[in-house]
């Protein structure tokens, strides 16, 4: 008698911690459903913007020996676009490429890739982090997107930098994008990357130009950019949320 | 304040599964070395059929998961890497901003210093409560209503030891605030070391948490859970000695404490 009751309490025990635990889970998937309730945890990204920023300034991010350079640096994302415009200049090895920077900027400038090789570079070896949670080592060179946004003059009202690219990651006709506001933009270590470690940046990393913005996980730096927008607000653009992966429920932010 | 940290808990270690997830294997060091990963949960063929493997729904296909998808916050179909950051992020600071709550608390209402912090004796104490803790002897008496020496280290180890590692670590992997914390960096080792620790350290909360809700159920979980919730703790003397008036005390678990046995 006694084994039977105890075996139907321990039984009764049992499926009330797994219905509890059940409920518990199928809530919480229920509450991320819901953009109210997604709202209220996106509070945290205002948080974590303004801390972080407030705590590390403009510091530059750390950078390393060459010793330790990965031996792959790890493409993610697009990594052979298809697009019709990048399958052109890839047959003609880049050459008819130009860089456009427009928008709020009082001249519009054009560069081809000599061209900005021809400009003052910086090298940096960093470390890249994807937000999935993986890290690898690589040197950069490029121009400091500071030099390029001076040259084209910003007009009063800039806030942010745009960067369309030629990938359609997403596979529906879009293009990748990405924005940044203009402390990251004149960090010194946000460049316009043109070679990595030592040759000119692969098709899977971003040929032939990408955004090395290195407090910023690697989604908040694009590749296959071909043109610079100053904005004023990026919620006019595509899905409105300044990047390809934000429009996705990603933070703009991007720092952790 | 248990019962927020409990809930911002439970957030963390779901959302943070979720968050693993997204590259299920752990390294030591700055980089990830992809073929000789510390650690990795990968689907494998077992004797009952495919390990490491779930179906997020019974109509749903075999996805390759790190962690099953009861375990994490969201499910896999039911938002991705993204929502589970945003529960991360918005959870940590609640957690955070709780526990220091809890610490000022502690140390205004001098629990700390009265009930928590090691004394003399609980150093001396220590073998014997070993001994006790494995022959399941319980404590009566007054010393039924004081922490013993090894729950006392076992709530000093999740109070200032595991928080601030696990903070810590958890933004050692932010590349922005990678960029002031060098001196820590070279310390644990590098991005991928963080986030090694950053899995270690819950996974020692997480055990923490098991022994705690055990030891709560073998301590008497309905006495316990009132004093938890209304402070009032029931505390049994042994039958032999000549207990104060009355047989059974209600002590306040917060309240003063006569330090001799009776």
């Amino acid at each position: 008698m006694t084994e039977i009751i105890r075996l139907s309490r321990r039984r009764l025990l049992r499926g009330a911690v797994a219905g509890a635990g059940v409920g518990l889970l199928s809530g919480c998937d229920a509450l991320s459903q819901r953009q109210g309730f997604i709202d209220m945890l996106s509070t945290a990204e205002p948080m974590n913007r303004s801390v972080q920023r407030f705590l590390t300034g403009n510091r530059l991010a750390r950078e390393f020996p060459e010793s330790m350079i990965s031996p792959v640096f790890k493409p993610n994302g697009s990594i052979n676009p298809k697009t019709p415009e990048y399958l052109a200049l890839k047959a003609e090895n880049f050459a008819p490429y130009r860089l456009n920077i427009r928008g709020l900027v009082r001249k519009p400038l054009e560069f081809s890739v000599d061209a900005l090789r021809a400009m003052p570079s910086r090298t940096q070896i960093t470390r890249h982090d994807c937000v999935e949670g993986w890290s690898v080592i690589g040197q950069w060179t490029g121009v400091p997107l500071s030099r390029l946004l001076d040259a084209a003059g910003l007009k009063p009202g800039a806030r942010y930098v745009v960067f369309h690219c030629y990938d359609d990651l997403a596979g529906d006709g879009s293009r990748y994008y990405e924005s940044i506001d203009l402390d990251d933009a004149y960090h010194p270590q946000t460049i316009a990357a043109y070679d990595m470690n030592g040759a000119p940046v692969p098709v899977s990393n971003g040929a032939p130009l990408r955004m090395r913005i290195e407090r910023k996980l690697g989604y908040k730096q694009p590749k296959y950019v071909h043109t610079i927008e100053v904005v004023d607000s990026y919620t006019t653009l595509f899905g409105g949320k300044g990047g390809f992966w934000e429009d996705d429920g990603y933070d703009w932010y991007g720092g952790i | 304040m248990h019962w927020i940290n409990l809930l911002c808990m439970l957030a963390l270690v779901g959302s943070g599964l979720r968050i693993y997830n997204a590259h299920a294997a752990l390294y030591w060091g700055e980089v990830s070395h992809f073929d000789t990963p510390l650690f990795a949960t990968q689907a494998i063929a077992g004797k009952d059929g495919v390990l490491g493997a779930s179906r997020p729904g019974s109509d749903s296909a075999l996805m390759r998961l790190g962690f099953p998808s009861w375990a994490t916050i969201p499910s896999p179909g039911m938002g991705g890497l993204a929502v589970a950051r945003r529960w991360h992020f918005f959870f940590a600071w609640a957690w955070v901003i709780n526990g220091v709550c809890f610490l000022l608390w502690s140390l205004a209402s001098r629990h700390l210093g009265r009930d928590l912090a090691m004394q003399r004796r609980d150093w001396r104490d220590i073998p014997k409560s070993i001994v006790d803790h494995l022959r399941f002897r319980h404590p009566v008496g007054d010393a039924a209503a004081r922490y013993n020496p090894l729950q006392k280290l076992a709530y000093l180890l999740v109070i200032f030891v595991l928080p601030p590692l696990v903070v810590m670590t958890g933004l050692s992997m932010s590349p922005q605030m990678a960029s002031v914390l060098g001196w820590w960096m070279d310390i644990v080792g590098g991005r991928q070391s963080a986030r090694t620790l950053h899995f270690v350290a819950m996974a020692l909360f997480v055990l923490f948490a098991v022994v705690h809700v055990v030891m709560v159920v073998y301590a008497g979980p309905i006495n316990e859970m009132r004093s938890m919730i209304t402070g009032r703790f029931r505390v049994k003397y042994p039958k032999t000695e000549t207990a104060p008036t009355p047989a059974v005390q209600e002590a306040p678990a917060s309240a003063d404490r006569m330090e001799t046995r009776p």
